[in-house]
């Protein structure tokens, strides 16, 4: 069953006035639980899908349509959209400028408690958050204000991931990190998916991350969802992709080069291991 | 939320007071500020209205938007007007309700303070806030400042901080937005509970902002020193300000306004405010 239900969800910024912005126009959308893999949404600067991820939890109430978690209109009982933002966790954009609390333990339990959580139910979840955003247990100690950039990002994560959200929803969460600091962030929140059964949506423009850590991806270009298929099938639309200013992954570029000039490798590449593999079977 | 600010922004235009010199301007509006202040009679309030239209006219802005700006505002006039229509004594006794007296003084009193604060909100946004930039203005009060230079005030880092300050102020509110977000979708709860809860509750707002604010100030001041900011020491302007006929026309306009007021409150006041 889905996870996410969204139904012909239009939204409009400045509604009304001359400035007026349609950010999401008629978008309907269905995401499946954790088994079905990690879910990506591309889409260029402006095509809604920072828009799209605040509907999920209740931050943005659509002016028509529904958004359905888990079988509920989350705006059915306005007065209980706290409860929509436990069950949704959103990582905002750069989220380590949202610390604030003294030690980076403080910061972490700010969600938990905002739950009702207390006592050792708190602390296993603060020590598990942690633990699965790769943030050494000494630095639990020390003010958030201390650590470097990557383990802040770290800290901000596992603000969220301790309220252990049904689904866990990430906006850019690799943006302005090293490649290493990227590989360890996304390598992690793959694993932190595959363990605790979390339906997990990841956002970004960087295609390379996407191919890499997503399964299925959700295109978005101009207020509307353009495709919603297996990351083989979308990277293999090179030209549509391309037309709504997307990129592809450089493999990808490459099979289409080679394609191009007679050593057709398939449509399907967009990772480097597996383009070796077909390369190969061509040899 | 910030679609509802209109106070205090500029329109963009090209009418003749956006192309007033900005020195002129900030001279033209304490002046205008003076004359409402001296006008006390029924007669030197009516000229002052038509002169109010009149600027309205010439900016070229919809009158509505000058009046949407006035709601932020509206608590403050509503409440003066209040207080004088009950508070003021008089001759001519209106109404008696047990202990509350209205006089026609007090009601004739109250519209004309009313009358009083709506064309200052009106004199100062038609020259300054709704014509004129942010950058203009500065620039524009640093120069008529500029003789207290010779008195070691420094003017010129005063104006360069109210340039920053003011460019600074859409940065931090769309800043505070997102924070406000963040903390939301962990949870965060700000509109219920009581006032301590409340003020508990901005905790987290305000130390991100103003951690964002330090950050924000350090990298700009990097970025000013890369490209040799050392203060208003031998700095030349790209756009010298230069004033032409229509700002010295603007200003014996205004004095003949001024004239004119001090006039009717002594020869033709009708009915003087009493204050």
């Amino acid at each position: 069953m889905a996870v996410i239900e969204l139904k012909n969800i239009t939204f409009t910024y400045n509604k009304n006035t001359p400035s007026a912005v349609c950010a999401l126009d008629h978008v309907s959308l269905k995401i499946d639980g954790a088994a079905d893999g990690i879910t990506g949404l591309i889409g260029h600067t402006g095509s809604g899908k920072s828009t799209l991820v605040q509907m999920l939890n209740g931050l943005l109430k659509p002016d028509e349509g529904q958004v359905i978690l888990d079988g509920t209109d989350i705006w059915a009982e306005p007065k209980k959209i706290r409860d929509v933002r436990f069950k949704a966790g959103l990582v905002m954009q750069y989220p380590e400028y949202q610390l604030f609390a003294e030690t980076v333990r403080e910061d972490i339990a700010f969600g938990p408690k905002n739950m009702g959580l207390t006592g050792d139910e708190l602390n296993t979840r603060v020590l598990e958050a942690a633990k699965f955003s790769g943030l050494a247990p000494e630095l639990l100690d020390k003010s958030p204000f201390e650590l470097s950039g990557g383990q802040k990002r770290r800290a901000a994560l596992a603000g969220v991931m301790a309220m252990q959200p049904k689904i866990l929803i990430l906006d850019e969460p690799a943006a302005g990190l090293d490649p290493v600091g990227r590989r360890d962030i996304l390598g992690g929140i793959r694993q932190y998916a595959g363990e605790s059964s979390t339906t997990v949506i990841i956002v970004s423009h960087s295609m390379e991350d996407m191919a890499m850590y997503c399964d299925k991806l959700v295109v978005m270009a101009d207020a509307k969802v353009l495709m919603h298929r297996t990351c083989a099938e979308v990277f293999s639309e090179y030209q549509e992709l391309i037309s709504v200013g997307l990129d592809v992954p450089q493999i990808t570029r490459i099979a289409a080069a080679l394609a191009e000039n007679g050593a057709d490798i398939g449509a399907d590449i967009y990772t480097v291991d597996y383009a070796v593999k077909q390369l190969l079977k061509k040899l | 939320m910030k679609a509802d600010i209109t106070f205090g922004q500029y329109c963009e235009g090209n009418s003749l007071i956006h192309r007033l010199d900005p020195r002129m301007k900030i001279v033209l509006s304490i002046l205008y500020i003076v004359a409402i202040f001296l006008a006390k009679g029924v007669t030197s309030f009516a000229l002052l209205i038509l002169s109010a239209v009149l600027l309205v006219g010439l900016t070229g802005l919809s009158p509505a938007m000058i009046l949407r700006g006035m709601r932020p505002l509206l608590f403050i006039i509503v409440f003066t007007a209040v207080i004088n229509i009950f508070w003021m004594t008089g001759d001519v006794l209106l109404v008696q309700l047990g202990p509350v007296k209205i006089y026609l003084e007090g009601i004739i009193n109250a519209i004309l303070i009313v009358v009083r604060i709506v064309l200052l909100i009106v004199a100062t946004s038609v020259f300054l806030t709704y014509t004129t930039t942010p950058l203009a203005l500065t620039d524009g009060l640093e120069q008529l400042l500029s003789p207290l230079k010779k008195l070691h005030v420094p003017v010129h880092e005063f104006s360069m901080m109210m340039t920053i300050a003011l460019r600074f102020i859409p940065t931090l509110i769309d800043e505070t937005q997102k924070i406000m977000n963040a903390q939301k979708a962990r949870g965060a709860d700000f509109s219920t509970g009581s006032l301590l809860q409340r003020a508990k509750a901005l905790i987290p707002i305000l130390i991100p902002l103003f951690i964002s604010a330090f950050r924000r100030a350090d990298e700009l001041a990097t970025a000013m020193e890369c490209r040799c900011y050392t203060g208003g020491e031998g700095r030349t302007r790209m756009n010298v300000l230069r004033s032409t006929a229509k700002d010295w026309l603007f200003l014996l306009a205004i004095l003949l306004l001024g004239t004119a007021i001090v006039l009717l409150n002594t020869y033709f006041p009708l009915y003087g405010l009493t204050l």
